[in-house]
């Protein structure tokens, strides 16, 4: 080798490589500081600040996930159940998972029926969706074949799975519409009001909630409280594997004083006609069957109801939407005589003794404007027990106009009319019991003595609900105890049943116990005496009952004309109404009836709160 | 030594393989094998393509290693004029590829002339500065300087800043090697803190200074340009002393590190075996560093010399700049972890380098019958 370095005499070579070897010990050394350079930073990223990037990985990395809570359930008074959560089967699918989509919707299109809109919404959901490993629902509510056959299918179909969701179920349908609702998806106002009340963390993972009825007031205690979930998930979100997990706590189960198989009597004995039924029970005023007629499919709404659907149940005539029972504002008509009565003897403006004639009108001093009875040839001499019994009205027009309104109205709003009865759903108004501010606020008109006659028949401004007409006949019936009407019984909980206290209360108080039992013999005649107007209804009944028909004007009858049903339109017929309890000296359960435009209350309603008080008496021999 | 060693040092001399080196490069190789199927997600078929590739260039590496380095010698020239003229063909008439023209398409295949010109430089410099006593006079390394600044620019310009920064990088070594004098090197350190301030105010534009700044701190813009920067430090700092283990990288694994099997693959290794294993792949890198600088050193005249060293030094600046990058310290420019990041094209002319630095190490008799 020297030889070689030798042989070339020009070059220093010697020289040269001593030079290069200086050069590469001087670009070693650079490439040790380079190098250490690199390790010392390692060092600082890898142990100086490790835990610092460690809780950022995992912050990357862990992801909490809601696990929604399963709702309360709801059961009537003799554990049957009324809403339910089942599983709907729901043909799901992954996008992502998906190479050929055209081609799998033709494959599940040969399988199941699958409709245009379907496969149209199906699309749009897919493009708006953001994460591409999350399932979008084709087709919800599969029947059990059409599961089985994707089921059996399901190798053919990469992407596609059927899913079972729990989605609340109403067993009973139209029949428990008004009094538990329904829930539907959480819409946007839902989610503002969560939010406002703080509760928004809790409905993570929630897809529905308490819309109406009870599954709307009782929303807090049904829906329960959310758990969670740790996962870990991949930069797209996907959740990987479960890192820890914290369960839900279920919904309570509500137990209502409900009856299902008298609501069903109550449906049954409406059958085709518009109305309501109120059954409580005398002692608590729990509600034993609330009834509104006609209803609707609450699971409509559970699944999201089409808006062609929708817009049919608005725009039916019957107004299917609207809780009568608490929501209609009927003239309560005759069904207040006895609570008129009953502040006429305790006034002391008549007394059993005091008898009016009654010559088929009444006619104030001065004005020609005759007030008919509905005996348009008159009852003759009548007292309070044949005023009550016969439903005289010129016997509560003289009434109403020598009490005065100022009276009748502050005793009525005891009795609770014009107020909300407490009853637990949101759907309630307080319908109308008039006063002179009342009126002066609404129409800025003085009160006349003439709006007074036709309140002492309980007609004119006066409106009442049903629930408020069975709430005043279960407070006459107890001789003046008031407990709220409700709908729970009780709460379930793991040890058994727990129940809901009764609410009551300022109850209304008289002067003269015995008036009482005046105003309670007389509604006993209603039913008792041949003479009184609901005899026949409660003709050869078992048990003492008591009551009062009522027959309310839709619509007013011109000075000289005859009501003649067969010559109105059917929408202007009367409405039918009755109130009633029994046994009569110890009362267990009220009814009240309105029946819409079908005529006298005697007649139409009389007969239907009889079927109710028939079924109680037979299925509840304890209440003897 | 005994016989079987010494012959089987014999076998590695007739096939022109630096056993040493070879030994040092396959180590990098099956470890980058593994880092790559953990970065993957456990792709097989990667693995399979990758094994495909390092055997290419391992085949490259042996064939080239078989080339007496006289033959750069005679054709340094026209090596470089030939890679020069492609370079301005592939500006004039070069095809699109990530936002950059580096391919040319010759009709039968695509080919990137940046590539072969990691190798043309060099040579071409060093056998312009050999042709002269070393060290080189200031017109000499103005001349040379000048034939590295050629190829630079036109590289620069397509634009892969990387592959320029590479190819500036091996000639700029072969100067130093040769024994610039430290008087021109401090002069240009001088100009270059100079010229900085004056390009950042009067030529760069926006986006090339929101760069710059995103470098410096990668937090202002966490779901743009700082977003691989700040996953990749996540990953670096979450693996530990001992890191997470092998496949077990939640950064890699759950998909949160980009380029994760190509230029952030450092980060995975980092994150799942810790500041020790960093510490060894850099040993790793420091042992072929080494070994390739000895051969050099060993080299009989003065091309081979600075032909040798630059190479091994511009392997260097692959792993300090892809290092670098990834950890935080020098700006994202497109550089492979070399032998360990998946893809092809510049592992084979890596390895062809080592095929010359082989050539270099083994032909010694050739050059001396010269």
């Amino acid at each position: 080798m020297l030889n070689w370095r030798r042989r070339v005499a020009i070059r220093d070579h010697l020289a040269e490589a001593n030079l290069f070897a200086r050069r590469v010990i001087v670009a070693l050394a650079m490439v040790v500081v380079l190098g250490t350079i690199l390790a010392l930073n390692m060092r600082t990223l890898q142990v100086d600040k490790h835990q610092d990037y460690q809780t950022r990985a995992d912050g990357n990395r862990i992801k909490v996930l809601p696990i929604a809570p399963n709702r309360g359930l709801i059961y009537d008074r003799f554990g049957r159940i009324l809403a339910e959560n089942s599983s709907f089967y729901s043909l799901e699918i992954v996008p992502e998972q998906v190479q050929d989509m055209p081609a799998l919707l033709a494959a599940l299109a040969k399988l199941i029926p699958l409709d245009a809109d379907l496969i149209d919404d199906f699309n749009k959901n897919v493009r708006q969706q953001r994460r591409k490993f999350k399932p979008v629902i084709l087709k919800s509510r599969l029947t059990e074949e059409e599961a089985a056959i994707i089921a059996v299918n399901q190798h053919k179909l990469h992407g596609a799975y059927i899913e079972a969701r729990l989605k609340r179920h109403y067993p009973y349908g139209e029949l428990t519409t008004h009094a538990i609702g329904y829930v539907a998806k959480i819409n946007q106002k839902d989610a503002n009001n969560l939010e406002m009340e703080g509760k928004s963390a809790n409905y993570q993972g929630t897809d529905d909630i308490g819309k109406l009825g009870i599954e709307r007031y009782y929303e807090e205690i049904l829906h329960g409280q959310v758990g969670y979930q740790e996962v870990e998930v991949n930069n797209r979100g996907r959740p990987i594997r479960t890192l820890s997990e914290q369960p839900p706590t279920p919904g309570q189960d509500l137990v209502l004083n409900l009856d299902i198989e008298m609501q069903k009597v109550a449906k049954q004995a409406l059958g085709e006609r518009r109305g309501a039924i109120v059954v409580l029970d005398a002692k608590d005023n729990g509600i034993l069957s609330i009834y509104s007629n006609p209803s609707y499919d609450p699971n409509l709404f559970v699944h999201g109801i089409s808006s062609k659907n929708y817009k049919a149940l608005l725009n039916n005539r019957d107004r299917p939407l609207i809780n009568r029972t608490t929501q209609g504002r009927y003239p309560p008509a005759s069904t207040i005589k006895p609570h008129i009565g009953l502040l006429g003897l305790e006034s002391g403006l008549i007394t059993t003794k005091t008898r009016i004639w009654d010559p088929g009108y009444y006619q104030i001093k001065d004005i020609e404007h005759k007030y008919r009875d509905w005996k348009s040839w008159g009852h003759g001499w009548v007292d309070i027990y044949k005023a009550i019994e016969e439903s005289c009205d010129v016997y509560y027009y003289d009434l109403a106009v020598r009490l005065g309104m100022d009276s009748i109205s502050s005793f009525m709003n005891q009795f609770g009319f014009g107020e909300l009865t407490g009853i637990d759903i949101h759907e309630e108004t307080s319908a109308t019991m008039p006063s002179r501010e009342w009126k002066y606020g609404r129409f800025r008109q003085p009160w006349y003595a003439g709006d007074t006659i036709s309140i002492g028949i309980g007609q004119g401004y006066w409106t009442a609900t049903p629930l408020q007409l069975a709430l005043a006949t279960s407070i006459l019936a107890n001789e003046g105890e008031h407990f709220e009407p409700k709908l729970l019984k009780s709460t379930k909980t793991q040890t058994g049943e727990l129940p809901v206290p009764a609410i009551d209360r300022k109850p209304v108080e008289v002067d003269s116990e015995r008036n009482w039992q005046v105003i309670k013999t007389a509604m006993e005649g209603v039913v008792s005496k041949p003479t009184g107007s609901g005899f026949r209804a409660y003709d050869g009944v078992t048990y003492p009952a008591a009551g009062k028909t009522g027959t309310a004007q839709v619509i007013s009858i011109a000075q000289d004309e005859e009501y003649d049903e067969d010559e109105i339109d059917e929408r202007h017929r009367d409405n039918a109404l009755f109130v009633g309890f029994a046994p009569v000296d110890d009362p267990k359960v009220v009814v009240a009836v309105i029946i819409e435009n079908v005529g006298g209350g005697g007649k139409n309603a009389a007969p239907v709160a009889r079927t109710m008080m028939d079924y109680y008496f037979a299925h509840y021999p304890e209440s003897f | 030594m005994n016989a079987q060693v010494g012959q089987q040092t014999d076998i590695f001399r007739k096939l022109h393989i630096d056993a040493p080196l070879l030994l040092g490069l396959l180590v990098l190789m099956v470890a980058g094998l593994f880092i790559i199927y953990s970065a993957s997600g456990q792709d097989s078929a990667l693995i399979t393509r990758q094994i495909t590739r390092l055997s290419i260039a391992v085949g490259v590496m042996i064939v080239v290693a078989q080339i007496p380095p006289n033959f750069y010698l005679r054709w340094a020239p026209p090596l470089f004029i030939a890679g020069c003229l492609l370079l301005i063909a592939v500006l004039l008439f070069g095809s699109m590829g990530k936002g950059a023209q580096r391919w040319l398409d010759i009709g039968v295949t695509k080919i990137q002339p940046s590539e072969m010109m990691k190798l043309a430089v060099p040579i071409m410099i060093a056998w312009f500065i050999a042709r002269k006593p070393l060290p080189p006079t200031i017109g000499h390394s103005v001349a040379g300087f000048a034939l590295i600044m050629f190829p630079t620019m036109l590289i620069a310009k397509q634009p892969d800043l990387g592959t320029s920064l590479l190819i500036a990088s091996s000639g700029l070594f072969v100067l130093f090697l040769a024994g610039l004098s430290w008087r021109v090197i401090g002069g240009f350190t001088i100009a270059g803190l100079i010229t900085a301030p004056i390009l950042w105010y009067f030529y760069m534009r926006d986006y090339q200074k929101q760069r710059v700044l995103t470098f410096l701190d990668p937090e202002t813009d966490p779901l743009g340009a700082g977003y691989h920067i700040i996953q990749s430090k996540i990953a670096i700092g979450s693996g530990g002393m001992w890191g997470k283990g092998w496949l077990k990288g939640t950064q890699s694994q759950l998909e949160f590190l980009p380029e994760r099997h190509t230029d952030f693959i450092f980060a995975v290794f980092a994150e799942e075996f810790g500041w020790v294993g960093v510490l060894l792949l850099l040993a790793i890198y420091f042992y072929i560093i080494a070994r390739g600088m000895i051969i050099a050193i060993r080299a009989p005249d003065a091309f081979t010399k600075l032909l040798a060293g630059s190479i091994t030094l511009t392997f260097f600046v692959y792993v300090f700049v892809n290092i670098g990058m990834v950890s935080g310290i020098l700006p994202v420019v497109g550089v492979p972890l070399p032998l360990v990041s998946y893809g092809g094209t510049s592992m084979v002319t890596i390895m062809a380098g080592f095929g010359i630095i082989m050539a270099i190490g083994t032909h010694r008799r050739f050059l001396r019958d010269n």
